[in-house]
């Protein structure tokens, strides 16, 4: 075990070579919707459990479930209203079981990226090639079924090894070059994307994705209220709008269909849609297209800022 | 290190669910359903009369809500009861006033210790249907089959025999159930079960001795999980309910009929302090386009409209 993932070097939030996003837009925003299959009975990862009961966790299982048959719709015609294409984070498996989900985000051009193939098989005890094998079934999965190649990686139920993101990099280039594999949403460190250490040497970024303003994060561990939910929602969007006018930033808003699109938090979160889309500076996007006009455009001026400021000011 | 060879295998990675429990299907694209009056929502107040005892064994855990202290747990074992002797009282008013109506989902043991509460709910010709036995007697994965079923039959025998309905729903405590639960049900006279949150509208439940009707209610708006596992303040509570209920109202309009679910306890929403809340929610969710009716109702009015199916 390491005591530092090594990923990324400290890199102060000031004093950054000056980001703008496409048009000149200065803040680049993007709804990462989870679309996610959980097995009702999955075999027993030998680090955690999928479920607190014995077989059958009926009320864990089917709240997420509700997510595919009744919330999917509700957010995905939200998102329609806003002008808002969502960037999935797919447990790819959803391709086999529920096409009809798929062919929805398809007609829509959202982005798929990898979430693994279910959110109940967990990393945790993979041998690499193990690992591999997982990653890259789920990169061909969302290739055969949507035709896109897989830029971005969510490890299933954020369930890691040392070596996630360097496999999946690694996979992405076999199986599409330069296109595939390209960013991470696993990073919590930054509200800017920061370019990743690899052992492949590979152009990579992580790109933020924002444990905070995930709704489950929010409603299920936070325990927060609806509303107040939509308010910080708005309130982050509007520090963020402001910083950008010294350097480009991102807000992204994770969400879930089994939460955010509960009869009772959709006026919250229509809201804070409506807020955000209202303003005229923020380019609404998705995590590949953040990724890649940021790997083209500042990513090797970051990495020589970043360098210069660790020759002239040491650690790490 | 690796793990065994079948956390990469995948045998239910296939169309539909990765069971044979029920068909996947999406709500948006379910007919339609009309309720009486065309009204846009089916209120469904469910109401569960629980008994927690004292002496609470938790097998395989403990019931939420029930005993967390080393016995005699006095203060949760009293709190719960004073649902059954104080809340429900303010409950049962609330709703005349509001003249909307309840379903009950009863303990059976609850129904044999209060005789004079039965009788009040008899009165009303109030629906009412079966909570298991008690609050610790739960239902759940592993379990003996033998000691399920008798569970399940002795449960619905007493409060068949005690409210003499004939009981046709079924809320499990704590929402647990075993693998046999559903088949269980199905063999004991039971026509739809409240366990499961996968959906806002009834959809149908397969078990090896012939389906049963999943009905939709809500564990998300449920006043304990709000109030008491949320720690959301009560105006919190009325505000989630009257937007679910806008929301809902708005679905209605191009979806057809919705259903509102509130799950509320006598010992939460019974407290002096939250009596109003319930009172503001009913007065604002009567005050809208709803059709107030029991469980078996709201499932009855559906099912008639599937034959077209």
């Amino acid at each position: 075990m390491k005591s530092d993932p090594e990923y990324y070097d400290y890199w102060p939030y000031h004093n950054r070579p000056k980001i703008r996003w496409p048009d000149g837009k200065k803040m680049a925003f993007w709804v990462a919707p989870n679309i996610e299959f959980y097995e009702l009975n999955p075999p027993v990862n030998p680090n955690r459990k999928a479920w607190p009961q014995p077989n059958p966790a009926n009320q864990g299982y089917s709240i997420r479930d509700y997510g595919n048959r009744v919330g999917h719709i509700r957010q995905m015609e939200l998102l329609d209203k806003y002008g808002i294409r969502g960037s999935i984070s797919l447990s790819t498996a959803l391709c086999e079981h529920h096409p009809e989900i798929i062919q929805m985000c398809k007609e829509r051009n959202w982005e798929f990226f990898s979430h693994g193939i279910y959110n109940t098989r967990y990393t945790y005890g993979m041998s690499e090639q193990q690992e591999r094998e997982m990653i890259k079934d789920s990169m061909e999965t969302i290739f055969k079924h949507t035709g896109q190649k897989c830029a971005g990686y969510l490890a299933p139920a954020l369930s890691h090894s040392e070596r996630t993101l360097d496999l999946f990099a690694e996979v992405g280039t076999e199986l599409f070059g330069n296109e595939g594999g390209i960013y991470t949403c696993d990073l919590f460190h930054d509200d800017q994307p920061t370019p990743i250490h690899l052992r492949s040497k590979k152009k990579f970024v992580s790109v933020p994705y924002s444990l905070e303003m995930n709704d489950t994060i929010a409603f299920a561990v936070n325990k927060m209220e609806p509303r107040r939910y939509g308010k910080m929602l708005q309130e982050n969007f509007d520090r963020l709008y402001q910083e950008a006018d010294e350097s480009g930033t991102i807000m992204c808003i994770p969400t879930h269909n089994y939460q955010v699109s509960c009869p009772h938090r959709m006026k919250a979160y229509e809201q804070a849609l409506d807020y955000i889309t209202s303003h005229d500076d923020v380019w609404v996007t998705t995590g590949r297209e953040i990724a890649e006009y940021y790997i083209q455009h500042y990513y090797d001026s970051s990495v020589a800022d970043i360098k210069q400021k660790q020759i002239k000011f040491g650690g790490r | 290190m690796a793990l065994d060879k079948e956390h990469l295998q995948y045998p239910q990675r296939s169309y539909g669910m990765d069971h044979n429990r029920y068909e996947w299907q999406m709500l948006a694209q379910q007919q339609a359903i009309v309720w009486p009056e065309n009204k846009k929502l089916a209120l469904w107040i469910n109401v569960p009369l629980q008994f927690f005892p004292l002496d609470q064994k938790g097998i395989p855990f403990k019931v939420p809500g029930g005993m967390t202290m080393p016995y005699p747990d006095l203060r949760h074992y009293s709190l719960r009861d004073y649902g059954n002797r104080v809340g429900i009282y303010r409950l049962l008013k609330a709703f005349d006033k509001y003249k909307v109506t309840p379903t009950f989902a009863m303990n059976s043991e609850l129904a044999k210790r209060t005789p004079y509460l039965l009788d009040v709910i008899k009165e009303r010709q109030d629906e009412v249907i079966c909570h298991g036995m008690h609050m610790d007697a739960l239902h759940y994965g592993g379990q003996n089959i033998q000691e399920e079923t008798a569970l399940v039959a002795e449960s619905l025998d007493t409060l068949r025999h005690l409210t003499k309905q004939n009981i046709t729903g079924w809320l499990s405590p704590a929402r647990n159930e075993s693998e046999n639960t559903p088949e269980l049900l199905a063999s004991n006279g039971i026509k739809y079960f409240c366990d499961w949150v996968n959906d806002d509208m009834p959809y149908q439940f397969n078990t090896q001795n012939g389906p049963l009707w999943a009905m939709p209610l809500s564990n998300e708006l449920e006043d304990k999980f709000i109030i008491m596992d949320n720690l959301h303040s009560e105006d919190s509570y009325v505000e989630q309910i009257c937007d679910a209920c806008d929301f809902l109202s708005e679905e209605a309009t191009t979806q057809g009929g919705r259903i509102l679910a509130l799950n509320i306890h006598p010992w939460m929403l019974g407290q002096p302090h939250r009596i109003a809340k319930l009172e503001k929610v009913l007065e604002y969710v009567t005050a809208q386009n709803i059709w107030s009716a029991s469980a078996s109702e709201i499932l009855n009015c559906f099912t008639a409209q599937q034959s077209t199916k």
